[in-house]
């Protein structure tokens, strides 16, 4: 079996990040001039690089696909962004911050990199106010914290309910500043279509221009993807419509191993799925499980009659409510982290306990809170998510709507899990780089920090992390020695070969010329993963979905329809490719989730939980980071294991109840 | 609960920038009104695509009204008429009548060239910001976070500056063709804060310059910019602009 190097510096696990950066290898200033490095997508990740590598001397290109790199994904984080500083005197350090991103990942992360992350995480909030990021604040001028899923210290750092807006910006703007001092040179409306290997190392991309259609050869001494996570391979998720998993899956194909697949994030809190002409899901931030109470109603008659829509959820006095995630983990109650909270809605809703007409949603309750606190002081908190949820429900839940023995109810909301974010990715060493050399991954589109589920506020933490802190550090040891190479030319055979076969899929997509447009499959596609590949898998049924997965490929390979041309801008064309690339991805979480016989974070197979209906981990067989190495279109993949080794932590089973 | 209504949507087709465009229209039959407007024309386009025609193209992304991706005319106004600030992609069905026609059109401005359709070119919103709308300072070892105590109420107004998401509704709106408003949200949020204060005049003339230069047209106070714009960023915005650009032009 192949080996894996993971690159972890030797010493005692507080001082690895200290000591690499002692000993690593530097570019001195000017050799720095002499490198170009790619960097794909301007999300946390991709812009604080692209900035901060830029700054430092490297001549920099940065794609993205929207129209300005201020229109990546990473804008729509909500809730916040999670720093060990203590500043509420609540007992917090480096070393809790990592201690409760280890357990939130249900034991299957890497501790040297949850380590630095955590050990970065404070340099990151003084970067972003330094920039200019509004940060709340109390009265006294300090900052605010509020708290999150997975830990019982207040840590999160946020802005209203825009932080990643606002982190966004703050990353943006300091890219801005070096596109302006010539540093960085930005293409927008591209997409990275392929990476260009020569003798075994990536040397750069193949792009294409979205507005003209035209693929387009970059070279560089790295490549740097910041690309995101495939949530959308389910179709229905709460990522953009625009996210998609081309390039990290054409990395894939290239060689690089794709690690923990099948660690997907199920978000508890999402307006629930109303009807097949839906096209994505919309998130209500973590942050109202700060005030928010999660209930069902203890009678299964009124559940009954909540479906038919013959009673209101504020008809329903206290005494008849189920708080069930109060009941089952008093000691964190509505702030169990995410995969707990969303095992537990689908367990209630299984049931018949759900609250809408699909019997699939749970009551989001504020009544309690703005009873105690008022109004005013709700609003003031969550006034933006409460509009944005009555924008698309119509129903506001700061309205009074009954009085049951004089206590005032509010209309709840009604949420229900969904796709959100993806813990596995691009594997990578501690450097970042993947199993290419000269290609790196951060951000979502990597593996590295989270192990089997990530805790909310910490998405926004690691693409800053790794952006701002980290790559520009290691990619020098990387670098260090290839300022004596000339600049490659895009003119050698390797990009020639790169560029025709992207075109060559671009003709046989086109020349299909079947009958089922791109959505309807990918419709289709995602019924498939959500269904076999959710919440709850068997291996039964992971068999089942990568058997349906064959067959609808086979659809999509003979009767897919894409109108015009290669010419041009062809928004049709560009999602075909990001579904030739969803199928390939989901097949492969279906099989890992199939190979990793336990359950652990986000990895739920049903055959393997406890009496209480948690996940049971099977540590002795599978305390390791599943790698995927590509073996071929009609090939299944192979599965290399990277073990696992913990000092600093004891692995034990994760317990939010006392 | 949902009832089902039927639309007409006229649509905005063109080729390119220089090319002449022309409305297309479609009929949408039992649209449930719990859809959002731009999964309607997911719709529409389907049934395009299903007759082998070419979908109509306009730019959207997050869906959730935060990218500001999404930039549609509708019915006269950018972004629609909504319950209250929203964008194009927080606009349901629930707000049109059955039988209704729905005209759509691009942000009309010599600023924001169209690409194709409604998908316009707004890259002269970065260059702006590219000419100072940024603090100067390094990755690297800043000072504590809560080394400069900021109040509070600065705080949250440098957050409402802050909150633009450059979608350029105030442009398309303004018959000037005026980026003012979201020029002085930046000049103001970072105006605001005391990382900000250092760079303030310096940045304020270097933004105005840009936006002169890129053809932008001059505010004259009607208004139609914070009537539409998404996020409720207001003229005050642009006074305090105005009263940043006389204080640099005066130390000068």
């Amino acid at each position: 079996m192949k080996k894996i190097d993971s690159k972890i510096p030797a010493g005692p696990v507080p001082e690895k990040w200290k000591e690499y950066k002692a000993h690593q290898r530097l570019v001195n200033p000017k050799n720095k001039l002499k490198l170009d490095i790619i960097v794909v997508g301007t999300g946390l990740a991709g812009a604080s690089a692209a900035a901060s590598l830029g700054e430092m001397g490297f001549n920099v290109y940065n794609f993205c696909i929207q129209d300005s790199p201020r229109r990546a994904h990473s804008i729509a984080a909500q809730g916040g962004i999670n720093a060990a500083k203590n500043y509420q005197n609540d007992g917090d350090s480096v070393y809790r911050l990592f201690y409760d991103t280890v357990k939130g990942g249900d034991y299957r992360a890497r501790e040297a990199n949850v380590y630095r992350l955590a050990e970065v995480s404070n340099n990151i909030i003084d970067q972003c106010v330094a920039q200019g990021v509004p940060f709340a604040r109390e009265y006294g001028g300090m900052l605010a914290n509020r708290s999150f899923g997975g830990a019982q210290v207040s840590r999160t750092f946020y802005a209203k309910g825009q932080t990643g807006q606002q982190l966004l910006l703050g990353a943006y703007s300091s890219l801005s500043a070096q596109v302006q001092a010539g540093k960085v040179k930005l293409f927008t409306r591209y997409e990275m279509e392929d990476v260009v290997i020569v003798d075994g190392r990536a040397r750069g991309i193949i792009a294409k221009n979205l507005v003209t259609g035209k693929l387009e050869r970059f070279s560089a001494n790295a490549v740097v993807i910041a690309t995101g996570g495939y949530g959308n391979a389910y179709f229905l998720s709460t990522n953009a419509m625009g996210c998609n998993c081309t390039a990290a899956v054409q990395c894939y194909r290239k060689g690089a191993y794709m690690a923990n697949p099948s660690y997907v994030q199920i978000h508890p809190t999402c307006i629930p799925v109303h009807g097949d002409k839906q096209s994505k899901l919309t998130l209500m931030s973590e942050s109202l499980r700060n005030d928010g109470r999660i209930w069902v109603p203890k009678k299964i008659e009124d559940a009954k009659k909540l479906q038919e829509g013959t009673l209101q959820g504020w008809e329903i006095p206290e005494e008849d409510r189920d708080y069930y995630l109060e009941r089952r983990y008093p000691a964190f109650g509505n702030l169990v982290p995410r995969d707990v909270a969303s095992r537990a809605a689908k367990e209630r809703c299984d049931k018949g306990f759900g609250v809408n007409n699909t019997g699939l949603a749970v009551f989001l309750d504020f009544s309690e809170s703005i009873n105690r606190l008022g109004i005013d002081v709700i609003m003031q908190r969550y006034g933006n998510l409460f509009e944005m949820y009555e924008e698309i429900t119509d129903v506001f839940p700061g309205d009074v709507a009954n009085e049951i023995n004089g206590v005032k109810y509010y209309k709840p909301m009604m949420i229900y899990p969904a796709i959100h974010y993806t813990m596995g990715g691009v594997w990578v060493d501690y450097e970042l780089q993947t199993s290419i050399p000269g290609l790196f991954a951060i951000g979502e589109c990597n593996f590295s920090d989270h192990g089997a589920n990530r805790l909310g506020a910490s998405a926004l933490m690691q693409g800053l992390a790794d952006g701002y802190f980290v790559l520009p550090y290691t990619i020098q040891n990387y670098l260090a020695d290839q300022a004596i190479w000339p600049r490659i030319s895009t003119d050698l055979p390797e990009f020639a070969a790169a560029e025709k076969a992207v075109d060559d899929e671009l003709t046989r997509l086109l020349n299909i010329k079947g009958k089922r447009s791109v959505d309807s499959i990918h419709k289709e596609l995602g019924h498939i993963m959500w269904e076999y590949v959710g919440m709850g898998r068997t291996a039964e049924g992971l068999k089942t979905g990568i058997q349906k997965m064959k067959e609808l490929q086979k659809e999509f390979d003979t009767n897919l329809f894409v109108p015009g041309s290669k010419e041009g801008l062809n928004v049709e064309l560009d999602k075909a490719i990001h579904l030739r690339d969803f199928f390939t991805m989901g097949e492969l979480v279906a099989h890992d989730a199939l190979s990793r016989n336990e359950s652990c974070g986000g990895h739920f197979r049903e055959e393997y939980q406890t009496e209480e209906g948690e996940a049971k981990r099977d540590d002795e067989n599978f305390f390791y980071v599943g790698c995927w190495e590509y073996q071929g279109a009609d090939k299944d993949p192979e599965l290399i294991k990277e073990p696992l080794e913990y000092e600093a932590i004891k692995v034990q089973t994760r317990n939010y109840k006392n | 609960m949902a009832k089902n209504i039927s639309v007409t949507i006229k649509f905005w087709k063109q080729n390119g920038p220089k090319e002449k465009g022309h409305f297309d229209t479609h009929e949408l039959k039992n649209i449930p009104d719990d859809t959002s407007f731009l999964e309607a024309l997911d719709i529409m386009n389907e049934e395009l695509i299903g007759e082998g025609k070419e979908p109509f193209v306009f730019d959207h992304d997050c869906r959730e009204g935060i990218c500001g991706m999404c930039s549609l005319y509708i019915n006269g106004t950018p972004h629609g008429k909504t319950l209250r600030g929203a964008t194009t992609c927080q606009l349901y069905m629930r707000k049109f009548k059955d039988g209704e026609t729905i005209t759509v059109e691009p942000w009309r401005s010599a600023g924001f060239p169209v690409i194709k359709d409604c998908m316009v070119d707004r890259s002269a919103f970065d260059k702006i910001i590219q000419a100072g709308g940024y603090t100067t300072i390094r990755t690297g070892q800043a000072q504590d976070a809560n080394a400069i105590l900021i109040p509070k109420e600065d705080a949250d107004e440098a957050m409402d500056c802050a909150s633009c998401i450059g979608c350029g509704a105030c442009v398309a709106a303004c018959k000037n063709g005026s980026a003012m408003l979201f020029v002085s949200s930046k000049v103001s949020q970072l105006a605001l804060l005391p990382q900000g204060r250092v760079e303030a005049a310096k940045r304020v003339k270097a933004m105005v310059a840009k936006m002169d230069e890129l053809g932008f047209g001059n505010c004259t106070n009607t208004r139609a910019c914070e009537a539409v714009c998404p996020k409720n960023e207001t003229i005050a915005n642009i006074a305090r602009l105005n009263r940043e650009f006389i204080k640099a032009k005066l130390a000068d």
